[in-house]
């Protein structure tokens, strides 16, 4: 089965092909077969593919696949060649799986409009992309499927480019999205220059060979590729694009922020582990601004009111868990988060999406309240993804934010750690605010909209439904203390090879169990408060948060504004870059370029005003001229 | 055996009278006549010379040139009769649309 990998990414390219060209010609049920059917079995060939990775022993997962030379030049070759080991598994099977309830949730949400076809055009490419991304084994072909995945981002965010706002936040994702590329494209390069190839395999065999541990080079490398994670997983500085990546239709939010797109971020940096490894000072950025977007987004969402904004920020600090995993080493329970996020995550944006749905287009939480009775499926999928988000057992995301936690509370010791579980109880309150907000209390809905609430139609509620029974249960393939129960560990420990830099990791201290579930029971209480708290403030006395905000009214506007980095952006990069735009547009190219086009022309048109009198009309004077020019040519030659 | 040096002189004549004509003259149709003459004056010097230096190219150039004026004069008579329809005059200092 390793043979057809191929088929993997095949079928989605297949799919983007015939909805793309041939869009005029197709019937919607057909569209939906093809885009739907296609990562279907796409879905189901990375399943196979981890079952006969399964069947090898650990030391033989890792399996290299060559479809064909794409540029051989010299001694660079660049080809087009795929990497399966454990890590790469369990990306494509992620990806594929919630691409495809994602793919079929959108054939209830985008019913009726104008650009189906296009629409599902542009998300099998957008999982296409990204199977390419994790699937690739060189960091040329990797590059392709990063910049793929940010130029789908672009389209799908402007998918309704008619909406100025839209179309805005498109190029944001976009723009933002290059600098951080910029970073990586240099990376790759340095990459290439220090060891010739660009092959994973080779590189991270003869890095400890020829690269001195901490070194300038390696530091250099793995802070430019770790910029490109920046832009790419959205965090500080470059995260400014994913709270507007929202404009999208909301499906695509679920896509973006839980399966492709900034996972894209999280995955390089855990399959370079063995460069990071090697440069400490790098593990402490990637470190640094995990933890810091962490804490920072979260307090973001506490006072949000637009219920996908909230969802955005929340993204952003998980991701920032992530990143705080892979800085201390541990990249298996980075990964791990990753993939329990990706089941809430989507879960969340499509349970918020049938909200939003249903109310026609609203995302302000101020404007619903008790839907709890109108919208019981879409309630109680809501209630499991949230758990699961704040991290309360048994759901998935209690299992792997413990496991971050616990990591970081032994590699880092108490004052990360002790950010991490601010950060946790803050996650907790903004998620059950949000809930409280939407689906308890009054309802805050005009009252003639209020009678048509009514349920989603089921292609709407079963993948909410699917996806709320993995946001439940796929915790358990990482459970701690239990020898050989931690399976994803295990499974992914082959590829973290931390011998490479073991010698240079400092001694951890020894724990003992009681700890550790100390630990447990604390993070656990910790989210439990969270709710707690927001069940106070916003069920029991919900005139508390205003007074509150009256209380403190800096803090209040600081948080709802976003810290006014947006209007901050503006002023020190956006505006000065305007106005050197504006300069060299009026000043350079309209003043002296087109100047000195306009002068020249003008110049000889005024002199042309004299010799344009020969020009009489009149045959007799042309002919006079000619044979006035015949006898000078005569004279020429005769006189020469 | 007339010398070569007549038949140029008869040929400058002809092709100065030609030109002359053309500069002076006012009228569409004895213009045209008038380059016809110069192109003949010019065949003219062509076949004498060619005779003169024994070499067939000059004759040869001949046939062209007389291909050409005959086209040249079918063109240009159309030209002066459509003027003519349009304006009512064959007088080229009439017609003077093609200026500034």
């Amino acid at each position: 089965m390793l043979d057809y990998i191929w088929l993997v990414l095949f079928f989605p390219l297949l799919g983007v092909v015939i909805n793309g060209l041939f869009s005029k010609f197709l019937t919607k049920r057909f569209t939906d077969f093809i885009s739907c059917g296609t990562i279907g079995i796409s879905f189901l060939s990375s399943f196979l593919i981890l079952y006969s990775l399964l069947q090898l022993s650990p030391e033989q997962r890792s399996f290299e696949k060559t479809l064909f030379p794409w540029i051989v030049s010299g001694d660079f070759k660049a080809l087009v060649s795929f990497l399966i080991d454990p890590l790469s598994a369990l990306m494509i099977l992620v990806v594929s799986g919630v691409s495809f309830i994602i793919h079929i949730y959108s054939i209830g949400y985008m019913e009726g409009d104008k650009g189906y076809s296009r629409y599902f055009a542009y998300l099998n490419l957008f999982t296409f992309s990204m199977l390419l991304l994790v699937l690739s084994n060189n960091f040329l072909l990797m590059y392709i499927g990063w910049e793929a995945v940010g130029l789908c981002s672009y389209l799908l965010i402007g998918f309704w480019y008619e909406r100025r706002s839209a179309s805005d936040a498109g190029k944001k994702a976009f723009i933002v999205n290059r600098i951080g590329d910029f970073g990586f494209g240099l990376g790759i390069i340095l990459i290439y220059v220090t060891f010739k190839d660009l092959n994973y395999t080779f590189v991270f065999h003869s890095a400890p060979e020829i690269l001195p541990y901490g070194g300038v080079t390696i530091t250099a490398i793995t802070l430019l590729l770790f910029l490109g994670a920046i832009g790419k997983s959205a965090q500080i500085p470059l995260y400014v694009w994913l709270p507007d990546a929202m404009e999208g239709p909301t499906p695509v939010s679920a896509l973006i922020h839980a399966a492709t797109m900034v996972t894209a971020g999280v995955y390089m940096v855990a399959r370079t582990s063995v460069l990071y490894l090697m440069a400490p000072v790098s593990m402490n950025a990637v470190m640094l601004i995990g933890v810091l977007t962490a804490i920072y987004a979260a307090s973001i969402a506490l006072a949000q009111n637009d219920i996908k904004r909230v969802l955005a920020y929340s993204t952003i600090s998980q991701l920032g868990y992530m990143f705080l995993a892979l800085g201390v080493g541990a990249f298996a329970a980075g990964i791990f988060h990753l993939m329990t996020h990706a089941f809430f995550k989507a879960l969340l944006f499509l349970a918020a999406g049938s909200v939003i749905h249903r109310l026609g287009g609203e995302q302000d939480m101020k404007k619903m309240g008790g839907l709890k009775e109108y919208m019981p499926t879409t309630y109680w999928t809501f209630i499991v993804a949230a758990l699961a988000l704040a991290g309360i057992f048994p759901f998935a995301g209690f299992f792997s934010k413990d496991q971050i936690l616990w990591e970081v509370f032994v590699k880092r010791g108490t004052l990360v750690c002790g950010i991490g579980i601010i950060t946790a109880f803050l996650t907790s309150f903004y998620i059950f605010r949000l809930i409280f907000l939407t689906f308890y209390g009054e309802s805050r809905i005009a009252k003639e909209k209020r009678e048509h609430i009514h349920e989603s139609p089921n292609v709407i509620l079963y993948p909410l439904i699917i996806l709320a029974v993995f946001s439940a249960i796929a915790g358990f393939v990482g459970i701690p203390l239990i020898k050989g129960a931690n399976i994803i560990g295990e499974f992914l420990a082959p590829v973290f090879d931390l011998r490479v830099a073991s010698i240079h990791i400092p001694e951890t201290i020894y724990h003992s169990l009681g700890l550790e579930i100390l630990f447990m029971i604390i993070s656990l209480l910790i989210p439990i408060f969270g709710i707690f708290l927001a069940f106070k403030f916003y069920v029991k006395e919900p005139a508390l948060p205003r007074r509150l905000a009256e209380r403190y009214p800096a803090l209040y506007q600081l948080l709802f504004n976003k810290y006014y980095i947006d209007e901050f952006y503006d002023f020190i990069i956006v505006n000065p870059l305007k106005n050197t735009a504006l300069f060299f547009w009026k000043g350079f190219d309209v003043f002296i370029i087109d100047g000195l086009v306009n002068n020249i022309a003008s110049f000889i048109k005024v002199q042309s005003e004299t010799y344009k009198k020969f020009q009489t009309g009149y045959i007799r004077n042309y002919a006079l001229y000619m044979v006035i020019g015949c006898i000078f040519i005569m004279a020429y030659y005769f006189f020469r | 055996m007339v010398p070569l040096s007549y038949y140029l002189y008869l040929t400058a004549i002809l092709f100065a009278i030609g030109v002359f004509g053309v500069l002076i003259k006012r009228n569409a149709v004895i213009m045209i006549m008038c380059i016809e003459l110069m192109l003949n004056a010019v065949n003219l010097a062509f076949v004498a010379l060619s005779r003169y230096l024994n070499l067939m190219d000059g004759q040869i150039f001949v046939f062209f040139i007389m291909t050409v004026a005959a086209a040249e004069v079918a063109v240009g008579l159309a030209i002066v009769v459509a003027l003519f329809r349009l304006k009512e005059t064959e007088d080229v200092d009439e017609i003077n649309l093609m200026k500034w």
